[in-house]
Protein backbone atom coordinates (compact mmCIF):
# COMPACT_ATOMS: atom_id res chain seq x y z
CA UNK A 1 0.00 0.00 0.00
CA UNK A 2 2.94 2.26 0.99
CA UNK A 3 4.03 2.00 -2.47
CA UNK A 4 0.95 2.46 -4.34
CA UNK A 5 1.28 6.06 -2.32
CA UNK A 6 4.56 6.64 -3.80
CA UNK A 7 3.01 6.20 -7.17
CA UNK A 8 0.07 9.18 -6.00
CA UNK A 9 2.90 11.52 -5.75
CA UNK A 10 3.58 11.32 -9.47
CA UNK A 11 2.97 12.49 -12.75
CA UNK A 12 2.42 9.64 -15.77
CA UNK A 13 6.11 10.86 -16.68
CA UNK A 14 7.49 10.42 -13.40
CA UNK A 15 5.56 7.04 -13.08
CA UNK A 16 7.13 5.57 -16.43
CA UNK A 17 10.56 7.07 -15.01
CA UNK A 18 9.90 4.94 -12.12
CA UNK A 19 8.92 1.52 -13.60
CA UNK A 20 11.59 1.73 -16.20
CA UNK A 21 13.73 2.41 -13.58
CA UNK A 22 12.67 -0.69 -11.41
CA UNK A 23 12.34 -2.80 -14.51
CA UNK A 24 16.12 -2.01 -14.57
CA UNK A 25 17.27 -2.74 -11.40
CA UNK A 26 15.20 -6.01 -11.13
CA UNK A 27 16.82 -7.47 -14.28
CA UNK A 28 20.11 -6.02 -13.71
CA UNK A 29 21.69 -9.52 -12.49
CA UNK A 30 20.10 -11.35 -15.55
CA UNK A 31 22.13 -9.17 -18.14
CA UNK A 32 24.90 -7.38 -16.18
CA UNK A 33 28.43 -8.50 -14.43
CA UNK A 34 29.23 -9.49 -11.03
CA UNK A 35 30.76 -6.44 -10.45
CA UNK A 36 27.79 -4.11 -11.72
CA UNK A 37 25.94 -6.28 -9.32
CA UNK A 38 28.55 -5.12 -6.42
CA UNK A 39 28.38 -1.81 -7.35
CA UNK A 40 24.85 -1.40 -6.77
CA UNK A 41 24.23 -3.05 -3.98
CA UNK A 42 26.45 -0.58 -2.19
CA UNK A 43 24.66 1.94 -4.29
CA UNK A 44 21.34 0.81 -2.85
CA UNK A 45 22.66 0.37 0.70
CA UNK A 46 23.94 4.21 0.48
CA UNK A 47 20.41 5.05 -0.70
CA UNK A 48 19.12 3.33 2.48
CA UNK A 49 21.50 5.40 4.66
CA UNK A 50 21.11 9.03 2.72
CA UNK A 51 17.62 8.49 2.99
CA UNK A 52 18.03 8.04 7.61
CA UNK A 53 20.47 10.82 6.83
CA UNK A 54 17.89 13.19 5.23
CA UNK A 55 15.24 12.05 7.57
CA UNK A 56 16.89 13.85 10.12
CA UNK A 57 18.26 17.20 8.00
CA UNK A 58 16.03 17.34 5.42
CA UNK A 59 12.69 16.74 7.48
CA UNK A 60 13.80 18.08 10.76
CA UNK A 61 16.45 20.46 10.31
CA UNK A 62 19.06 18.45 12.28
CA UNK A 63 22.72 18.08 11.17
CA UNK A 64 23.94 14.70 11.48
CA UNK A 65 28.07 14.30 10.95
CA UNK A 66 28.58 11.11 13.02
CA UNK A 67 25.97 8.88 10.95
CA UNK A 68 28.06 6.09 10.96
CA UNK A 69 27.88 5.58 14.47
CA UNK A 70 24.36 4.08 14.01
CA UNK A 71 25.32 2.03 11.32
CA UNK A 72 28.41 1.00 13.18
CA UNK A 73 27.12 -0.01 16.76
CA UNK A 74 24.22 -2.11 14.73
CA UNK A 75 26.59 -3.63 12.37
CA UNK A 76 28.86 -4.70 15.46
CA UNK A 77 26.19 -5.69 17.74
CA UNK A 78 24.50 -7.84 14.56
CA UNK A 79 27.88 -9.32 13.58
CA UNK A 80 28.67 -10.03 17.49
CA UNK A 81 25.43 -11.75 18.60
CA UNK A 82 26.01 -14.18 15.58
CA UNK A 83 29.59 -15.34 15.41
CA UNK A 84 29.87 -15.47 19.46
CA UNK A 85 26.36 -16.72 20.47
CA UNK A 86 25.22 -18.09 17.13
CA UNK A 87 21.92 -15.60 17.38
CA UNK A 88 20.50 -15.10 13.48
CA UNK A 89 20.57 -11.91 11.91
CA UNK A 90 16.77 -12.33 11.76
CA UNK A 91 16.51 -11.93 15.93
CA UNK A 92 19.56 -9.94 15.85
CA UNK A 93 18.67 -7.12 14.30
CA UNK A 94 16.28 -5.90 16.80
CA UNK A 95 18.78 -5.90 20.15
CA UNK A 96 21.50 -3.88 17.18
CA UNK A 97 18.59 -1.70 16.24
CA UNK A 98 17.72 -1.21 19.59
CA UNK A 99 21.20 -0.02 20.54
CA UNK A 100 21.32 2.20 17.60
CA UNK A 101 18.09 4.10 18.26
CA UNK A 102 19.32 4.16 22.19
CA UNK A 103 22.56 5.87 21.04
CA UNK A 104 20.39 8.17 19.49
CA UNK A 105 18.55 8.86 21.83
CA UNK A 106 21.30 9.41 24.32
CA UNK A 107 22.78 11.85 21.72
CA UNK A 108 19.60 13.57 21.18
CA UNK A 109 18.16 13.80 24.78
CA UNK A 110 22.16 16.00 25.16
CA UNK A 111 21.18 17.95 22.48
CA UNK A 112 17.88 18.89 22.40
CA UNK A 113 17.89 19.31 26.57
CA UNK A 114 20.56 21.66 27.03
CA UNK A 115 19.12 23.45 23.70
CA UNK A 116 22.76 22.44 21.52
CA UNK A 117 21.50 23.28 17.89
CA UNK A 118 22.78 23.82 14.23
CA UNK A 119 26.40 23.25 13.88
CA UNK A 120 27.19 22.66 17.48
CA UNK A 121 24.77 19.57 17.63
CA UNK A 122 26.87 18.07 14.33
CA UNK A 123 29.84 18.22 16.63
CA UNK A 124 28.34 16.32 18.90
CA UNK A 125 27.14 13.65 16.40
CA UNK A 126 31.05 13.64 15.53
CA UNK A 127 31.98 13.50 18.70
CA UNK A 128 30.22 10.46 19.77
CA UNK A 129 30.65 8.55 16.94
CA UNK A 130 34.62 9.21 17.72
CA UNK A 131 34.62 8.29 20.71
CA UNK A 132 33.07 4.81 19.98
CA UNK A 133 35.45 4.20 17.32
CA UNK A 134 37.94 4.78 19.69
CA UNK A 135 36.52 2.54 22.30
CA UNK A 136 35.65 -0.09 19.62
CA UNK A 137 39.60 0.11 18.76
CA UNK A 138 40.32 -1.09 22.62
CA UNK A 139 37.60 -4.00 23.15
CA UNK A 140 38.91 -6.93 22.46
CA UNK A 141 35.87 -8.86 22.66
CA UNK A 142 34.79 -7.77 19.19
CA UNK A 143 38.07 -7.90 17.46
CA UNK A 144 40.03 -4.19 18.30
CA UNK A 145 41.72 -3.24 15.91
CA UNK A 146 41.98 -6.77 14.17
CA UNK A 147 38.60 -6.82 12.77
CA UNK A 148 35.50 -8.60 13.62
CA UNK A 149 34.98 -11.34 11.18
CA UNK A 150 31.65 -13.51 10.25
CA UNK A 151 32.66 -17.06 8.71
CA UNK A 152 31.09 -17.60 5.14
CA UNK A 153 31.72 -20.42 2.94
CA UNK A 154 31.73 -21.57 -0.52
CA UNK A 155 28.24 -23.08 0.44
CA UNK A 156 27.56 -20.26 1.46
CA UNK A 157 27.57 -18.25 -1.50
CA UNK A 158 25.78 -20.21 -3.06
CA UNK A 159 23.03 -20.26 -0.98
CA UNK A 160 19.58 -18.07 -0.64
CA UNK A 161 19.46 -18.02 3.39
CA UNK A 162 17.72 -15.27 4.57
CA UNK A 163 17.32 -16.56 8.32
CA UNK A 164 21.22 -16.38 8.86
CA UNK A 165 21.75 -13.60 5.66
CA UNK A 166 24.16 -15.93 4.36
CA UNK A 167 23.89 -16.15 0.26
CA UNK A 168 24.74 -15.25 -3.54
CA UNK A 169 25.30 -11.96 -3.84
CA UNK A 170 21.78 -11.83 -5.77
CA UNK A 171 19.82 -12.11 -2.44
CA UNK A 172 22.26 -9.27 -0.92
CA UNK A 173 21.18 -7.60 -4.14
CA UNK A 174 17.83 -8.00 -3.99
CA UNK A 175 17.58 -7.35 -0.09
CA UNK A 176 19.27 -3.96 -0.80
CA UNK A 177 16.46 -2.95 -3.32
CA UNK A 178 13.87 -4.41 -1.50
CA UNK A 179 15.33 -2.79 1.92
CA UNK A 180 15.80 0.58 -0.06
CA UNK A 181 12.18 0.67 -1.39
CA UNK A 182 10.93 0.34 1.79
CA UNK A 183 12.42 3.21 3.14
CA UNK A 184 11.83 5.62 0.83
CA UNK A 185 8.22 4.46 0.99
CA UNK A 186 8.69 4.60 4.85
CA UNK A 187 9.96 7.96 5.02
CA UNK A 188 6.94 9.16 2.26
CA UNK A 189 4.68 8.00 4.69
CA UNK A 190 6.37 9.62 7.54
CA UNK A 191 6.73 13.51 5.79
CA UNK A 192 2.77 13.02 4.78
CA UNK A 193 2.05 12.50 8.39
CA UNK A 194 1.74 14.80 11.40
CA UNK A 195 5.44 13.77 12.18
CA UNK A 196 6.67 15.18 8.80
CA UNK A 197 4.56 18.04 8.87
CA UNK A 198 5.65 18.78 12.67
CA UNK A 199 9.44 18.36 11.83
CA UNK A 200 9.29 20.55 8.74
CA UNK A 201 7.90 22.96 10.93
CA UNK A 202 10.30 22.69 13.26
CA UNK A 203 12.73 22.46 10.27
CA UNK A 204 11.54 26.12 9.16
CA UNK A 205 10.87 27.84 12.24
CA UNK A 206 11.64 26.13 16.16
CA UNK A 207 9.93 29.25 17.75
CA UNK A 208 6.51 29.53 15.92
CA UNK A 209 6.86 25.37 15.88
CA UNK A 210 6.45 26.00 19.22
CA UNK A 211 4.09 28.53 19.33
CA UNK A 212 1.68 25.91 17.59
CA UNK A 213 1.75 23.40 20.67
CA UNK A 214 4.60 21.19 19.03
CA UNK A 215 6.58 20.04 21.86
CA UNK A 216 9.42 20.39 20.07
CA UNK A 217 12.21 18.26 22.28
CA UNK A 218 9.95 15.24 21.47
CA UNK A 219 9.26 15.64 18.13
CA UNK A 220 12.90 16.36 17.66
CA UNK A 221 13.55 12.99 19.60
CA UNK A 222 11.52 10.86 16.91
CA UNK A 223 13.25 11.97 14.26
CA UNK A 224 16.54 10.74 15.62
CA UNK A 225 14.98 7.84 16.53
CA UNK A 226 13.43 6.70 13.06
CA UNK A 227 16.94 7.94 11.45
CA UNK A 228 19.15 5.93 13.42
CA UNK A 229 16.61 3.05 13.32
CA UNK A 230 16.81 3.07 9.62
CA UNK A 231 20.59 3.59 10.09
CA UNK A 232 20.59 0.48 12.30
CA UNK A 233 18.79 -1.86 9.70
CA UNK A 234 21.26 -1.00 7.03
CA UNK A 235 24.01 -1.65 9.67
CA UNK A 236 23.11 -5.22 10.38
CA UNK A 237 22.95 -5.75 6.35
CA UNK A 238 26.29 -3.93 6.16
CA UNK A 239 27.67 -6.56 8.44
CA UNK A 240 26.52 -9.73 6.95
CA UNK A 241 27.42 -8.31 3.47
CA UNK A 242 30.81 -7.27 4.40
CA UNK A 243 31.16 -10.19 6.23
CA UNK A 244 34.27 -7.93 8.32
CA UNK A 245 34.23 -4.88 10.25
CA UNK A 246 37.04 -2.41 11.52
CA UNK A 247 36.74 0.38 14.02
CA UNK A 248 37.77 2.98 11.26
CA UNK A 249 36.65 1.65 8.54
CA UNK A 250 32.85 1.58 10.16
CA UNK A 251 32.69 4.40 12.25
CA UNK A 252 35.29 6.87 10.41
CA UNK A 253 34.43 10.40 9.58
CA UNK A 254 34.58 9.64 5.82
CA UNK A 255 31.87 7.20 6.19
CA UNK A 256 29.68 9.48 7.85
CA UNK A 257 30.39 11.99 5.32
CA UNK A 258 29.94 9.53 2.41
CA UNK A 259 26.48 9.10 3.73
CA UNK A 260 25.80 12.81 3.81
CA UNK A 261 26.73 13.17 0.27
CA UNK A 262 24.33 11.64 -1.46
CA UNK A 263 21.52 13.13 -0.01
CA UNK A 264 23.24 16.52 -0.29
CA UNK A 265 23.79 16.13 -4.05
CA UNK A 266 20.40 15.10 -4.84
CA UNK A 267 18.72 17.27 -2.96
CA UNK A 268 18.18 18.05 0.82
CA UNK A 269 14.63 17.36 2.02
CA UNK A 270 13.43 15.51 -1.11
CA UNK A 271 12.68 12.17 -1.16
CA UNK A 272 14.04 11.16 -4.13
CA UNK A 273 16.80 13.07 -3.47
CA UNK A 274 19.15 10.85 -1.65
CA UNK A 275 18.26 7.77 -4.15
CA UNK A 276 19.61 10.33 -6.76
CA UNK A 277 22.46 11.32 -4.56
CA UNK A 278 23.54 7.49 -4.43
CA UNK A 279 23.26 6.45 -8.36
CA UNK A 280 25.08 9.20 -9.35
CA UNK A 281 28.11 9.31 -6.47
CA UNK A 282 28.61 5.31 -6.05
CA UNK A 283 29.59 4.51 -10.10
CA UNK A 284 31.08 7.61 -10.60
CA UNK A 285 33.61 6.89 -7.43
CA UNK A 286 33.68 3.61 -8.63
CA UNK A 287 34.14 4.19 -12.42
CA UNK A 288 37.19 6.86 -11.38
CA UNK A 289 38.91 3.51 -9.03
CA UNK A 290 38.62 1.19 -12.34
CA UNK A 291 39.78 3.84 -14.80
CA UNK A 292 42.44 5.14 -12.82
CA UNK A 293 43.40 1.31 -12.33
CA UNK A 294 43.46 0.63 -16.25
CA UNK A 295 45.40 3.81 -16.66
CA UNK A 296 48.23 2.26 -14.67
CA UNK A 297 47.89 -1.27 -15.41
CA UNK A 298 48.50 -0.39 -18.89
CA UNK A 299 51.28 2.02 -18.16
CA UNK A 300 49.90 5.32 -18.88
CA UNK A 301 49.97 6.41 -15.84
CA UNK A 302 53.04 5.38 -13.31
CA UNK A 303 51.48 2.23 -11.29
CA UNK A 304 53.25 3.24 -8.41
CA UNK A 305 51.46 6.48 -7.84
CA UNK A 306 49.36 6.28 -5.27
CA UNK A 307 45.82 7.61 -6.53
CA UNK A 308 43.57 6.43 -4.14
CA UNK A 309 42.66 10.02 -2.63
CA UNK A 310 41.48 11.11 -6.37
CA UNK A 311 37.85 9.41 -5.21
CA UNK A 312 37.26 11.71 -2.40
CA UNK A 313 38.72 14.62 -4.89
CA UNK A 314 36.24 14.36 -7.40
CA UNK A 315 33.55 13.89 -4.76
CA UNK A 316 34.45 17.17 -3.22
CA UNK A 317 34.94 18.83 -6.60
CA UNK A 318 31.03 17.58 -7.43
CA UNK A 319 30.13 19.01 -3.99
CA UNK A 320 31.56 21.99 -4.44
CA UNK A 321 29.42 22.69 -7.96
CA UNK A 322 26.52 20.96 -6.87
CA UNK A 323 26.71 24.03 -3.70
CA UNK A 324 27.59 26.42 -6.26
CA UNK A 325 25.18 25.82 -8.97
CA UNK A 326 22.61 23.67 -7.49
CA UNK A 327 22.56 24.26 -3.88
CA UNK A 328 18.92 22.51 -3.36
CA UNK A 329 20.45 19.53 -5.27
CA UNK A 330 19.81 17.96 -8.79
CA UNK A 331 16.56 16.44 -8.13
CA UNK A 332 14.66 19.48 -7.26
CA UNK A 333 15.75 21.05 -10.81
CA UNK A 334 15.78 17.64 -12.92
CA UNK A 335 12.07 17.35 -11.54
CA UNK A 336 11.44 21.06 -12.40
CA UNK A 337 12.59 20.59 -16.00
CA UNK A 338 11.12 17.18 -16.54
CA UNK A 339 7.90 17.15 -14.39
CA UNK A 340 8.26 14.07 -12.53
CA UNK A 341 6.39 14.79 -9.37
CA UNK A 342 2.74 16.27 -8.71
CA UNK A 343 2.52 19.43 -6.98
CA UNK A 344 -0.64 19.89 -5.07
CA UNK A 345 -3.49 21.50 -6.33
CA UNK A 346 -2.61 20.26 -9.64
CA UNK B 1 -18.77 37.92 32.44
CA UNK B 2 -16.11 35.89 33.96
CA UNK B 3 -12.15 36.50 33.63
CA UNK B 4 -10.43 34.27 31.22
CA UNK B 5 -7.33 36.06 31.44
CA UNK B 6 -5.49 37.71 34.47
CA UNK B 7 -2.57 38.95 34.70
CA UNK B 8 -1.82 39.92 38.66
CA UNK B 9 1.11 42.41 39.13
CA UNK B 10 3.70 40.98 36.82
CA UNK B 11 7.14 42.21 36.71
CA UNK B 12 10.29 41.51 34.37
CA UNK B 13 13.64 42.71 33.77
CA UNK B 14 16.47 42.15 31.25
CA UNK B 15 19.64 43.06 33.15
CA UNK B 16 18.52 45.57 35.35
CA UNK B 17 15.98 46.71 32.78
CA UNK B 18 12.89 46.78 33.86
CA UNK B 19 10.65 46.01 30.21
CA UNK B 20 7.49 45.40 32.01
CA UNK B 21 6.41 46.50 35.85
CA UNK B 22 3.77 45.49 38.18
CA UNK B 23 1.39 45.33 35.32
CA UNK B 24 -2.35 44.03 36.20
CA UNK B 25 -4.84 43.08 33.17
CA UNK B 26 -7.71 41.08 33.22
CA UNK B 27 -9.42 39.75 30.19
CA UNK B 28 -13.07 38.95 30.33
CA UNK B 29 -14.37 36.00 28.24
CA UNK B 30 -15.58 36.49 24.87
CA UNK B 31 -13.61 40.01 24.94
CA UNK B 32 -11.88 42.27 22.74
CA UNK B 33 -8.54 43.78 24.78
CA UNK B 34 -6.20 45.96 22.98
CA UNK B 35 -2.49 46.88 24.47
CA UNK B 36 -1.30 50.14 23.09
CA UNK B 37 1.76 52.41 24.18
CA UNK B 38 4.92 53.77 22.39
CA UNK B 39 8.00 51.87 20.71
CA UNK B 40 9.83 49.77 23.79
CA UNK B 41 6.54 49.86 26.34
CA UNK B 42 6.69 46.66 26.75
CA UNK B 43 3.84 45.51 24.90
CA UNK B 44 5.57 42.64 23.34
CA UNK B 45 7.18 41.63 25.91
CA UNK B 46 3.74 41.10 28.13
CA UNK B 47 2.67 39.24 25.18
CA UNK B 48 5.75 36.80 25.44
CA UNK B 49 5.14 36.28 29.35
CA UNK B 50 2.27 35.44 28.77
CA UNK B 51 3.15 33.32 25.77
CA UNK B 52 5.76 31.27 27.63
CA UNK B 53 8.88 32.38 25.84
CA UNK B 54 10.25 33.46 29.14
CA UNK B 55 9.05 33.25 32.63
CA UNK B 56 7.97 36.59 34.20
CA UNK B 57 10.18 37.49 37.89
CA UNK B 58 7.38 38.07 39.62
CA UNK B 59 3.41 37.87 39.57
CA UNK B 60 0.85 35.60 38.14
CA UNK B 61 -0.62 35.12 35.17
CA UNK B 62 -4.15 32.76 35.33
CA UNK B 63 -6.28 31.55 31.91
CA UNK B 64 -9.87 29.96 32.87
CA UNK B 65 -8.60 30.23 36.87
CA UNK B 66 -5.37 27.53 35.89
CA UNK B 67 -2.32 29.55 36.83
CA UNK B 68 0.31 29.20 33.49
CA UNK B 69 2.82 31.39 34.65
CA UNK B 70 6.11 28.79 34.03
CA UNK B 71 4.86 26.51 31.08
CA UNK B 72 6.66 26.28 27.80
CA UNK B 73 5.34 27.87 24.55
CA UNK B 74 3.93 24.64 23.75
CA UNK B 75 1.88 23.63 26.82
CA UNK B 76 0.66 27.38 26.81
CA UNK B 77 -1.18 26.49 23.00
CA UNK B 78 -2.61 23.28 24.92
CA UNK B 79 -3.75 25.47 27.35
CA UNK B 80 -5.83 27.46 24.77
CA UNK B 81 -3.75 30.44 24.06
CA UNK B 82 -2.84 31.02 19.87
CA UNK B 83 -0.27 33.70 19.64
CA UNK B 84 1.26 35.75 16.48
CA UNK B 85 4.68 37.34 15.65
CA UNK B 86 5.33 41.09 15.56
CA UNK B 87 7.98 39.68 13.20
CA UNK B 88 5.98 37.02 11.53
CA UNK B 89 7.44 33.75 11.54
CA UNK B 90 6.27 31.62 9.05
CA UNK B 91 7.76 28.18 8.07
CA UNK B 92 8.94 29.91 4.59
CA UNK B 93 9.53 26.25 2.73
CA UNK B 94 6.03 24.87 2.88
CA UNK B 95 2.91 26.00 1.59
CA UNK B 96 0.21 28.38 2.92
CA UNK B 97 -1.90 24.80 2.78
CA UNK B 98 0.86 23.28 5.08
CA UNK B 99 1.57 26.70 7.11
CA UNK B 100 -1.63 26.53 8.49
CA UNK B 101 -2.27 22.49 8.47
CA UNK B 102 0.10 22.57 11.16
CA UNK B 103 -1.76 25.03 13.43
CA UNK B 104 -5.36 22.74 12.68
CA UNK B 105 -2.44 19.56 13.79
CA UNK B 106 -3.13 20.81 17.20
CA UNK B 107 -5.53 18.12 18.99
CA UNK B 108 -5.82 15.62 16.26
CA UNK B 109 -3.85 12.89 13.96
CA UNK B 110 -5.78 13.05 10.67
CA UNK B 111 -4.24 14.98 7.78
CA UNK B 112 -7.05 15.56 5.94
CA UNK B 113 -9.54 17.07 8.82
CA UNK B 114 -6.53 19.39 9.57
CA UNK B 115 -6.31 20.16 5.87
CA UNK B 116 -10.16 20.86 5.95
CA UNK B 117 -10.15 22.85 8.86
CA UNK B 118 -6.82 24.74 7.37
CA UNK B 119 -8.96 25.37 4.34
CA UNK B 120 -11.35 27.19 6.28
CA UNK B 121 -9.46 29.32 8.08
CA UNK B 122 -7.49 30.06 4.96
CA UNK B 123 -10.80 31.36 3.55
CA UNK B 124 -11.19 32.76 6.59
CA UNK B 125 -8.32 35.10 6.07
CA UNK B 126 -9.29 35.93 2.19
CA UNK B 127 -5.81 33.91 1.18
CA UNK B 128 -7.81 30.26 -0.56
CA UNK B 129 -5.70 32.17 -4.02
CA UNK B 130 -2.80 31.62 -2.37
CA UNK B 131 -3.37 28.39 -0.99
CA UNK B 132 -0.34 26.38 -2.81
CA UNK B 133 1.82 29.38 -2.65
CA UNK B 134 5.18 29.01 -0.77
CA UNK B 135 5.10 31.04 2.23
CA UNK B 136 8.56 32.67 1.54
CA UNK B 137 6.49 34.11 -1.55
CA UNK B 138 4.22 36.54 0.22
CA UNK B 139 4.50 40.06 0.42
CA UNK B 140 4.20 40.72 4.10
CA UNK B 141 0.43 41.87 4.86
CA UNK B 142 -0.05 38.32 3.59
CA UNK B 143 2.70 36.79 5.98
CA UNK B 144 0.36 38.66 8.74
CA UNK B 145 -2.61 37.06 7.39
CA UNK B 146 -0.97 33.48 7.59
CA UNK B 147 -0.03 34.33 11.00
CA UNK B 148 -3.44 34.57 11.86
CA UNK B 149 -4.87 31.72 9.90
CA UNK B 150 -2.27 29.40 11.49
CA UNK B 151 -3.40 30.70 15.26
CA UNK B 152 -6.78 30.62 14.44
CA UNK B 153 -5.93 26.40 13.11
CA UNK B 154 -5.18 25.37 16.27
CA UNK B 155 -8.62 26.27 17.60
CA UNK B 156 -7.75 28.59 20.79
CA UNK B 157 -10.13 30.56 23.33
CA UNK B 158 -7.40 33.27 23.47
CA UNK B 159 -5.94 34.90 20.61
CA UNK B 160 -2.76 37.04 20.94
CA UNK B 161 -2.19 39.13 17.88
CA UNK B 162 1.01 40.86 17.83
CA UNK B 163 0.39 44.00 15.29
CA UNK B 164 -1.09 42.31 12.02
CA UNK B 165 -2.72 45.45 10.90
CA UNK B 166 0.50 47.14 10.67
CA UNK B 167 1.70 47.85 6.89
CA UNK B 168 -2.03 46.80 5.54
CA UNK B 169 -3.95 49.19 3.34
CA UNK B 170 -6.87 50.98 5.43
CA UNK B 171 -9.48 49.03 3.48
CA UNK B 172 -7.40 45.56 4.42
CA UNK B 173 -7.10 47.13 7.64
CA UNK B 174 -11.32 47.27 8.07
CA UNK B 175 -12.14 43.66 6.50
CA UNK B 176 -9.30 41.99 8.84
CA UNK B 177 -11.51 44.21 11.72
CA UNK B 178 -14.59 42.58 10.44
CA UNK B 179 -12.66 38.84 10.26
CA UNK B 180 -12.01 39.09 13.88
CA UNK B 181 -15.31 40.66 15.00
CA UNK B 182 -17.33 38.31 13.18
CA UNK B 183 -15.32 35.73 14.82
CA UNK B 184 -15.52 36.97 18.05
CA UNK B 185 -19.80 36.65 17.66
CA UNK B 186 -19.78 33.40 16.32
CA UNK B 187 -16.94 31.57 18.39
CA UNK B 188 -16.82 33.79 21.43
CA UNK B 189 -12.94 33.80 20.69
CA UNK B 190 -11.60 36.31 23.03
CA UNK B 191 -8.93 38.44 21.47
CA UNK B 192 -5.80 39.98 22.89
CA UNK B 193 -3.94 42.69 20.11
CA UNK B 194 -1.32 45.10 20.38
CA UNK B 195 -1.62 47.84 17.99
CA UNK B 196 -0.25 50.43 16.73
CA UNK B 197 -3.45 51.26 13.83
CA UNK B 198 -5.95 53.38 16.02
CA UNK B 199 -8.48 52.99 13.18
CA UNK B 200 -8.83 49.31 14.01
CA UNK B 201 -8.17 49.91 17.88
CA UNK B 202 -11.17 52.13 18.31
CA UNK B 203 -13.27 49.73 16.27
CA UNK B 204 -12.16 46.37 17.59
CA UNK B 205 -11.43 46.68 21.20
CA UNK B 206 -14.59 46.76 24.13
CA UNK B 207 -11.09 47.95 26.66
CA UNK B 208 -8.06 49.47 25.94
CA UNK B 209 -4.86 49.32 28.61
CA UNK B 210 -2.00 52.10 27.59
CA UNK B 211 1.49 51.05 28.24
CA UNK B 212 4.43 53.32 28.77
CA UNK B 213 7.95 52.54 30.00
CA UNK B 214 6.65 49.06 31.56
CA UNK B 215 3.64 50.21 33.44
CA UNK B 216 0.11 50.70 32.69
CA UNK B 217 -0.75 54.21 32.55
CA UNK B 218 -4.28 54.07 31.45
CA UNK B 219 -7.25 52.03 30.95
CA UNK B 220 -10.40 51.93 30.10
CA UNK B 221 -13.37 52.38 26.80
CA UNK B 222 -11.49 53.61 23.78
CA UNK B 223 -13.09 56.81 23.72
CA UNK B 224 -11.74 57.31 27.65
CA UNK B 225 -8.37 56.62 26.41
CA UNK B 226 -8.43 58.87 23.65
CA UNK B 227 -9.36 61.68 25.80
CA UNK B 228 -7.08 60.90 28.91
CA UNK B 229 -4.06 63.41 29.23
CA UNK B 230 -1.35 60.91 30.39
CA UNK B 231 -2.15 58.88 27.42
CA UNK B 232 -1.73 61.96 25.11
CA UNK B 233 1.09 63.10 27.17
CA UNK B 234 3.18 59.56 26.54
CA UNK B 235 2.25 59.59 22.94
CA UNK B 236 2.73 63.69 22.07
CA UNK B 237 4.61 64.82 24.90
CA UNK B 238 3.37 67.30 27.83
CA UNK B 239 1.44 70.01 26.87
CA UNK B 240 2.84 73.19 27.76
CA UNK B 241 1.02 76.45 28.34
CA UNK B 242 2.51 79.02 25.93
Amino acid sequence: MMGLNLLADLTLRGRICLLIFLAILISLPFWSSSYIISVTTITLYLAILGQSWNLMLGFAGLLSLGHALFVGVSAYMAAYLFSVLGLPPVIGIFPAVALAVLIGMLIGYLGFRFSIGGVYFALLTIAFAELVRIMVDHMGLIGGTEGLFLQVTEADRQGFDLINLRGHPWMFYYLAMLLAFLTLAGCRTLLKSKLGYYWQAIRDDQDAAQALGINVFRYKMYAVMYSSGIAGVAGVFYAFYQNSLFPESVFGIERSIEISLGPIVGGVGSLFGPVLGAFILTPLGEGLTEFTDYLQSSGLIDPKLKLNGLKLLIWGLVVALIVLFKPAGIWPWLNEKLGFSRKEGE
Amino acid sequence: MAALLEIENVSKSFRGLRAVSNVSLSVEEGGMVALIGPNGAGKTTLFNLIAGVFPADEGRIILGGKDILGLRPDQICDAGIGRTFQLVKPFPDMTVLENVTVGALHGTHDIDEAKESARKNIELLDMADKIHLPAHSLTLPDRKRLEVARALATRPKLLLLDEVMAGLRPTETDEMVAVFKSLNQETGITILLIEHVMRAVMSLSHHVTVLHHGEKISEGTPEHISQDPAVLDCYLGEEEDV
